[in-house]
């Protein structure tokens, strides 16, 4: 233990001297945080819709107030003519258009199928589908309402739904989308950190120096990973402050339980990063490498952005071997939830054999090199 | 000339040496693309439901296999009591717990109106909002059918309003066409940059740099032939992720694939030019890395509307997207894939790119001159 803390005291010393990577590790993060937390937001309310209604009548006029109430779209034009509408939308002046045909009701009332159009500007499929989403729900809420109404149920119909959303009543995106900065964050800055460690000693030939060493590998790779897991925790520690005091995310579970789960998920990224090390033989390669393993899968696979249910079967498979997969269930568990924290065994175990597996590959790796 | 050529010759013999390199700045960016490709997708669908069935009659399971059976829902479980169930939502097990209660047939039946509760977990707030739209508006035609079944002799007859949605620019309103051509733009982002930031940072750190600077070279030959070895992999790489765009996902390409080529390497201008300019700037390659994922990488991630709608941002944050180069090449290459529009609808955004790619070499090479002295 000795000989791992003089290890740690070497490497901390290394990284004092460069003042500009310290700060970068240790404040920058928070910085960043402020600044995504404000501009990410795919809310998708207060769609700019343009009604062109060629009929003007009770049903088509319940249809744009369903729309309008819906508090997804906002009516900001109602244009006279196809090709208005084709202009304003190239224009981008509205993202969707909702055109009421002529005779819908006629068609309605004789008991035929009617056909409304929206159009949606699909250049951002994300949006899109969630527009499109609406619409068609709105559509079929307005139709389902019509035909009770003619059936004379209106005021009661059959069955309703009574519906509830817990821990995000409100529904703010910051609330789900923060966590997941956090844990892309703290993978990011730990991975990076390490992932240059011992390949840097290996292209600036003293590791010739730590292979005569006197030191048991094991300790070697504690003493290298102290550091910047010191490191990587106060960063931690002030992006979920700074989440917390600007972003209202609220700490409903128990911080003991937190502050487990980001040690855990902290080393397990650094454990990546000194795997990556110690496969590679270049400080660019690693760079490259550790970049490729945690940039994108972490933003893409870990449930952060896009969410893992919607994924085809074979790439579902592949999340569970992403660690930010775990981290995010259990913070978003016990930071919005207020669940425990024994709660999350599984996800915790998953954590607890990923860095076992990493760490000790890394050792096995570095044993090996060492003779 | 000559001395340019042997410079590359250098370059190269250098990144042979380094056989692990190909792999990681080749085969990665193919996996990476058609994993992520096929990851990154929005649709609300298949959200896994826990249904608490009180009742257990055939109108009730009737109500079950109607969410069951849309694609916007996956019935996990059909449970009679409430216990555990919302622990399931709250360790994300399940996303949604439709509660039916009892009697619930037997009013159906009697035509009393009744209630079925649905719970959501709110946390992905997006997913969410559709799928509460989805699941009421599934209960809502139900409710249709019965009341229709019920008074049939009642009813004027009223016809079914369907929406028939067109989606302008994607009409298969397929994320994974919207997504891939932004992950190749990102993939494309991080290799380039990578390695252009440790084109020189290197010879710094291990001290050949003073070799370096006590050839003939002049400076602009030195960074060319530093950049021209990067900049060909990064060809390489533009072509296999556009094969794999094309050929795999099955993406169409509607524009001119020489308008792709040739602004993708405008774009490794900037993106190599960006790296080289962190090289110059950085002492290590450590802090090089730092440089780049944190200051240049991560804005350019978030700010350029790869994921998120730079329209959604607040004022004061919308104009940082536009000092982005990827902002711009997104356009473009979406801009190619999707609408198979080219330079007269996008050329302010191509200039804006030739401009960036023109200024951050510039840069780059003047800053160049302090390091090599």
């Amino acid at each position: 233990m000795r000989k791992a803390l003089a290890v740690g005291r070497k490497e901390l010393h290394q990284i004092r001297r460069d003042r500009r990577t310290l700060v970068i590790l240790l404040f920058v993060p928070a910085f960043f945080l402020l600044l995504y937390g404000y501009a990410l937001n795919w809310d998708v309310r207060h769609v700019r819709l343009a009604v062109l209604d060629r009929e003007h009548t009770l049903e088509s006029r319940a249809l744009v107030s369903a729309f309008v109430n819906s508090s997804y779209f906002d009516l900001v034009a109602s244009p006279g003519s196809m090709a208005e509408i084709e202009r304003l939308m190239d224009r981008g002046e509205v993202r969707a258009a909702l055109v009421i045909p002529e005779g819908m009701s006629r068609d309605l009332r004789s008991g035929r199928l009617t056909q409304v159009q929206v159009i949606i500007n699909g250049d951002n499929a994300n949006t899109a589908t969630t527009v499109f989403g609406y619409a068609q729900a709105i559509a079929r809420g307005v139709s389902a309402a019509l035909q009770l109404e003619a059936l004379g149920v209106a005021a009661a119909p059959p069955i309703s739904v009574d519906p509830r959303v817990w821990y995000n009543p409100e529904l703010r995106s910051a609330l789900f989308l923060v966590p997941g900065l956090i844990g892309f964050i703290v993978m990011l800055s730990s991975v990076i950190s390490t992932s240059l460690s011992i390949v840097r000693e290996k292209e600036r030939g003293t590791w010739e120096q730590v292979r005569m060493a006197p030191i048991s590998t094991v300790s070697y790779v504690v003493g290298k990973t102290i550091p910047y897991f010191v490191i990587s925790f106060a960063s931690a520690v002030l992006i979920v402050l700074a989440a917390m005091l600007l972003f209202d995310l609220p700490m409903r579970g128990s911080w003991a339980g937190l502050v487990l789960a980001v040690s855990l998920f902290i080393v397990a990224a650094l454990g990546t990063g000194l795997l990556v090390s110690t496969l590679v033989d270049s400080q660019a390669l690693a760079f490259l490498a550790s970049l490729l393993i945690s940039l994108l899968p972490t933003m893409i696979l870990s449930g952060f952005v896009f969410p893992i249910a919607s994924m085809p079967a074979p790439i579902q498979v592949i999340t569970y071997i992403v660690p930010a997969r775990y981290f995010l269930v259990v913070l978003r568990g016990i930071v919005l939830k207020g669940v425990e924290l024994q709660a999350f065994a599984p996800q915790i175990g998953a954590l607890v054999a990923y860095s076992v597996v990493v760490l000790g590959l890394a050792s096995l790796r570095l044993a090996r090199e060492r003779g | 000339m000559r001395r340019l050529r042997f410079l590359l010759r250098k370059e190269l013999q250098e990144l042979r040496r380094n056989p692990r390199m190909f792999p990681v700045v080749f085969v990665a960016p193919v996996i990476q693309l058609t994993v992520l490709g096929y990851a990154a997708t929005t649709d609300v669908k298949h959200v896994p439901i826990v249904v608490v069935d009180a009742d257990r009659s055939p109108a009730s399971r009737d109500l079950i296999e109607r969410f069951d059976g849309s694609v916007y829902f996956t019935v996990q479980g059909v449970v009679s009591g409430t216990a555990g169930v919302e622990r399931d939502l709250a360790l994300g097990r399940t996303w949604m717990i439709l509660s039916i209660p009892p009697e619930f047939g037997r009013d159906v039946e009697l035509g009393r109106p009744v209630t079925v509760q649905v719970v959501a977990d709110g946390s992905d707030s997006n997913s969410t909002t559709v799928a509460l739209a989805n699941a009421t508006s599934l209960v809502a035609e139900r409710a249709a059918e019965l009341a229709a079944a019920a008074r049939p002799a009642a009813a004027r007859p009223v016809g079914a309003l369907d929406a028939r949605i067109r989606v302008w620019f994607n009409p298969q309103l397929s994320s994974r066409h919207f997504m891939v051509p932004g992950v190749l733009a990102l993939l494309l982002m991080v290799i380039t940059t990578v390695l252009g930031a440790m084109a020189i940072v290197r010879e710094k750190e291990l001290g050949t740099l003073e070799q370096l600077n006590v050839t003939p070279l002049r400076r602009w030959e030195l960074t060319v032939g530093k950049l021209l070895p990067y900049g060909l992999i990064g060809v390489v790489d533009v072509l296999l992720v556009v094969s794999v765009a094309v050929f795999w996902f099955e993406i169409p390409l509607r524009g001119s694939l020489a308008l792709l080529f040739g602004l993708s390497f405008v774009y490794l201008l900037c993106t190599l030019g960006l790296g080289l300019l962190v090289s110059t700037v950085s002492a290590t390659q450590q802090q090089a890395m730092m440089t780049a994922v944190f200051f240049f990488m991560f804005p350019m991630i978030y700010l350029s509307g790869f994921i998120f709608p730079i329209e959604n941002m607040p004022a004061a944050i919308q104009p940082l997207a536009y000092v982005i180069p990827l902002t711009y090449y997104l356009v473009i290459v979406r801009g190619l894939f999707l609408k198979g529009v080219g330079l007269e609808a996008f050329w302010p955004e191509a200039l804006a790119l030739l401009a960036w790619g023109v200024v951050v070499m510039t840069l780059a090479t003047l800053r160049s001159r302090k390091t090599y002295r």
